[in-house]
């Protein structure tokens, strides 16, 4: 028996689509281009022995991770998801630091603050010894 | 640095592992040197030696040796994590991010409560009859109002690249 509408994966390798096929489940006819990836860097053998290893109910998150890994490839062919990670690496980087400068800015307000609370309670003193100066005939 | 394995010298991980000689223009040799067999054997378990090839053949001869290498790494994370492979990495990273977004975000806001509360500092000209100050002017002189750049401009790092994304793979 074989599925009335070939997968992806079957109708690109050209050949029968089974009933237990696999691969299309994670492969529909649909999307053509989602198994062309990763059929052009895991290849077809690969993917379907990655799969058949895995229990069925984790096999459509396994999938879609290779099918994002195949098309980033396919994207980046020299870095792939690598490229990603040092991309996000980088941006963390760029957040911590940017963090620790306003952090200590803040700090630098706080400090200011205090020290203008500090100046006005001064001043208002002098004033009120002036006012009661002033008072004195 | 990219190694070379000439016809004479011993065959490269690549050939030793597809048990063929290796021709002085070995496409592998330079990349998978015969002191690291596992490099290979990672790498053809998960992509097959004539995808490798292939993809190398693509690529610009100096940016083969970085290509190997994200290959590699690639390989060695989806042998460890069978299900999400390096894509794992990538979602503990994206939620770093996002967190480390929400905290700037927060600590951006204090900053400016911070420089607003010191532009509404008293200025010493309300206190009396006497004019204490003789230019007038408020003691927050560098009170001026602070605003930062946040590099996401209120995104997630939600760019080109991300085609997965972490619900909609």
């Amino acid at each position: 028996m074989s599925h009335s509408t070939r997968c992806a994966a079957c109708k690109s390798l050209r050949r029968r689509c089974p009933k237990d096929c696999v691969l299309a489940p994670y492969f529909p006819p649909t999307n053509p281009q989602r198994f062309a990836c990763v059929h052009k860097i895991f290849g077809a053998s690969n993917t379907t022995k990655m799969l058949e290893q895995l229990p069925l109910h984790l096999r459509a998150v396994a999938a879609d991770c290779m099918s994002f890994e195949a098309s980033s490839r396919v994207e980046d062919p020299v870095y792939g998801t690598v490229g990603i990670i040092s991309q996000l690496q980088e941006q963390i980087i760029e957040a911590q630091s940017e963090l620790v400068k306003t952090k200590s800015e803040i700090a630098f307000h706080n400090a200011q603050q205090q020290l203008q609370q500090q100046q006005m309670q001064q001043l208002q003193m002098i004033n009120a010894i002036a006012q009661e100066g002033e008072d004195w005939p | 640095m990219a190694s070379s394995s000439s016809y004479s010298n011993s065959p490269c991980a690549a050939c030793k592992f597809l048990r063929r000689k290796c021709m002085p223009d070995c496409i592998f040799a330079p990349y998978f040197p015969p002191e690291e067999p596992q490099k290979f054997a990672n790498v053809h378990k998960i992509f097959g030696a004539s995808n490798v090839s292939k993809l190398l053949n693509e690529v610009a001869p100096h940016q083969r040796e970085d290509a190997v290498n994200s290959l590699a790494y690639e390989a060695e994370a989806r042998i460890k994590d069978p299900v999400y492979g390096c894509v794992g990495a990538i979602s503990v990273l994206q939620r770093q991010v996002i967190r480390l977004q929400k905290e700037l975000d927060a600590t951006n806001a204090d900053l400016i409560r911070y420089a607003c509360n010191a532009n509404e500092m008293p200025t010493s000209s309300q206190f009396g009859r006497r004019n204490m100050s003789h230019g007038g002017g408020s003691f927050g002189q560098n009170s001026g109002m602070y605003y930062h750049y946040s590099p996401w401009n209120n995104e997630p790092s939600e760019d080109s690249n991300e085609r997965g994304g972490e619900g909609n793979m």
